[in-house]
């Protein structure tokens, strides 16, 4: 791959840049820029053999040509020991396998911190690619009367230097004048290459004051409201607030929009129905791909709340706050405030919340917050928790408007888990992955509005893969159940549900699921739901809507057939607890490097989810007698 | 890590040297030294807690822990634990306002 390093230059067009990498520290609003540029013409990709994930998207430079820009990982310097930083040198020396060398680096420093970020610079600079140098947040620059002189800055990096702003879109035309001009590489005069970060440090200070660079004050709004969120008392309070409040929001605003989506989804399948004729196809169609995938569907408005309040939460700047307020309660068991935020995503999905635990400097924390993740009340666990706690539960209120035994159910779940979660942690932060104190550091960004755009960006990303997800496993899913409950085939017509080879499968486990209060019907349930959890719920609607006896395809009536009230118990329980989800094994897979976590990991959730849910099951049967 | 920090509260104005754990909040000190792993100090420079620049500490949180300390333009949040081995000599008086 070394041919890569050498320059290219019949490969290049007149403006010369093809491909570009983006670089910066985490803070320096580098993705809000990269999406300011790229717009929605990004996708998300891995590199080869690492866990680290990167986006490509493209812009057009002046010329009105392609030129695709490369999101690395925010870094801030190129110490080969994190994998990020890693991954981000082997990119820039064009070392990546498949990945050709950029043709150009565009660095994004936050223009209110330049002395640190310049440290960052200096190391891409010396890489010796045609470099680009943006100081961002020009306009928080500005507002806090900072300033800083770019013509000397750009003499003593030797690189054109623009300040931007990705917020209000100022001076962005720098990137394109950078794109189009034939770019020559740097010529640093006197650029600390190798050094020690002290050095480097030093180097920084000089240029900044030669550059007759002010650090802007801090934003007085920034104090007041630490002085509230961090306050001793309020802090807290606001804390517990606010994690209230996101609940409440995902069920109050969320509900309806399910609703409405349920409504249109089976608008549309009533119609493809009418306009097919009677026969398998239709079947298919309509009870294996429609009503399967859909089933799913109806959790996407949820799905995208949730993401849209922790991108709030996140972008605000207050989830670092929610961090140093939650770290005296992680470290009781052993983990620290970090942990706290890949575990707060965790309620949205595990998958991203396990690649958030990136943040997470100590390997052996890292792996205790992977492996108690997915304790964590995940929204695929939601459809679930819905259908059962209605089904069984009657809502009546328990303290006034505010909670109702419903919602008192739910949030019983979601308790359950956290305690599950804790508990293992404590588990193994004392056994197999001890270690000392990860020592927790975190930067505090100033509070700031989070941008729709860059909000509405990540929802689409989310929703996408979401949809994805639905499209292919579960689709797939739906369509082998479909045929598992419509043959063996008798004389061309689809067999009884009890003759089917879904219900093979269904008693075959019985014998191990009885003692939990589940018949063969949930055993299918839980066996399809390995996949995912929500396809629990597309199975027994495909099993109950082609069941003779259960003519209403409505599946709460269904359920309350199937199962006795300790029953529908065990059978939260066991969904609070066991490891039915493909897509987090292999993430866990993919960030842990090894078979080991995940196989270890499935292990023991199942085993817990069905101690958990045989004593429920007995528990709830010995009170209700 | 099982360094012992010799200078102890009781000493620090005389010495002027002491532990950034030992700065009240509204107090400044210089970085002197981080005795810390190679990668964490790493950290903590990349972040601005380079010997030499000036450190304050911004204020606690709830229940003392962490605090969260301003190194030039970046506000950083640190345990106390981890701020007993970054070495600083005090500046000046506790600093009011900023």
């Amino acid at each position: 791959m070394t041919c890569h390093a050498v320059a290219r230059p019949e490969e290049q067009n007149a403006a010369g840049v093809r491909t570009v990498a983006v670089v910066g520290p985490p803070n320096s609003g580098k993705t809000t820029l990269y999406n300011r540029l790229t717009g929605l013409r990004q996708k998300v990709a891995n590199f080869p053999g690492v866990t680290v994930e990167h986006h490509v998207g493209y812009m057009r430079n002046p010329l009105s040509e392609e030129v695709a820009l490369i999101d690395l990982p925010g870094i801030y310097s190129l110490h080969p020991k994190s994998e990020d930083e890693r991954v981000a040198v082997e990119v820039l020396q064009g070392k990546m396998p498949g990945m050709p060398r950029p043709d150009a680096v565009i660095v994004v420093l936050n223009s209110n911190n330049l002395n640190t970020h310049l440290v960052l610079a200096a190391r891409v600079i010396a890489l010796g690619l045609p470099t680009l140098v943006l100081l961002n947040m020009a306009d928080e620059l500005k507002r806090q009367k900072g300033a800083v002189d770019v013509l000397a800055l750009a003499r003593e990096l030797g690189t054109p230097v623009a300040l931007v702003s990705a917020t209000t879109g100022e001076g962005l035309e720098a990137v394109r004048n950078f794109l189009s001009a034939t770019s020559s590489p740097p010529e640093p005069l006197e650029l600390p290459v190798v050094g020690s970060t002290r050095s480097v440090r030093e180097w920084a200070v000089r240029v900044g004051e030669t550059a007759n660079y002010r650090r802007p004050a801090t934003p007085v709004w920034t104090k007041r409201l630490d002085n509230i969120f961090l306050h001793r008392v309020w802090g807290p309070l606001i804390f517990l607030a606010v994690i209230v409040a996101v609940f409440q929001m995902i069920f109050v605003a969320g509900k309806p929009l399910q609703d409405i989506l349920q409504g249109f989804l089976d608008a549309t399948g009533a119609r493809v129905g009418a306009i097919l004729s009677d026969g398998m196809l239709r079947s298919l169609i309509i009870n294996g791909v429609w009503k399967g995938a859909g089933s799913v569907v109806v959790f996407l408005p949820q799905i995208l709340l949730l993401f849209l309040v922790i991108g709030i939460l996140e972008d605000s700047g207050y989830l670092a706050r929610a961090a140093v307020i939650a770290d005296r309660t992680m470290s009781r068991v052993g983990l620290n405030g970090k942990s706290f935020i890949p575990l707060l995503s965790a309620y949205a999905c595990a998958v991203p919340a396990i690649m958030a635990t990136r943040t997470i400097e100590n390997k052996r924390d890292r792996i205790a917050t992977i492996l108690i993740a997915p304790f964590m009340t995940c929204s695929a666990r939601l459809p679930v928790y819905t259908m059962v706690i209605a089904a069984f539960i009657p809502g009546r209120p328990v303290l006034g408007p505010f909670l109702s035994t419903r919602a008192a159910a739910m949030l019983g779940l979601y308790v359950l888990g956290f305690l599950m979660a804790v508990f293992t942690a404590r588990i193994l932060k004392s056994t197999i992955l001890r270690s000392k104190d990860a020592p927790f550091i975190l930067e505090m960004p100033p509070y700031r509005w989070p941008m729709p755009a860059s909000l509405g960006l990540r929802l689409v990303d989310r929703g996408k893969a979401f949809l994805y997800r639905a499209g292919t496993v579960i689709m797939l899913i739906s369509i082998v159940l479909w045929a598992a409950t419509n043959f063996p085939m008798h004389n061309g017509q689809p067999p009884a549900i009890q003759d089917s080879w879904v219900a093979s499968v269904g008693h075959a486990i019985e014998p191990v699921i009885r003692p939990l209060g589940f018949d063969w019907k949930i055993g299918v349930g839980l066996v399809t739901s390995l996949a995912a959890r929500e396809v629990i719920i597309a199975t027994l609607g495909t099993l109950n809507g082609i069941d003779a006896e259960v003519h209403s395809f409505d599946l709460q009536m269904a359920l309350r057939q199937e199962l006795t009230l300790p029953g529908a118990v065990a059978l939260l329980v066991f969904f609070a607890f066991a490891m039915q989800c493909m897509s987090t094994l292999a993430v866990v897979r993919r960030e842990t490097n090894s078979w080991t976590w995940p196989a270890a990991q499935f292990a023991y959730m199942t085993v817990v989810a069905y101690v958990s849910a045989y004593a429920a099951y007995h528990i709830t049967g010995y009170f209700i007698r | 890590m099982i360094f012992n920090f010799i200078f102890g509260r009781r000493h620090r104005h005389a010495q002027g040297n002491g532990a950034l754990a030992d700065l009240q909040v509204g107090e400044r000190g210089i970085v002197r030294e981080l005795r810390l792993d190679h990668s964490i100090a790493e950290h903590l420079m990349n972040l601005g807690f380079v010997p030499g620049l000036e450190v304050s500490v911004e204020r606690s949180g709830p229940g003392g822990d962490p605090r969260v300390y301003r190194v030039e333009g970046t506000e950083v949040a640190l345990r106390r634990e981890l701020s007993r081995y970054i070495e600083v000599s005090l500046v000046g008086a506790a600093a009011f306002g900023d």
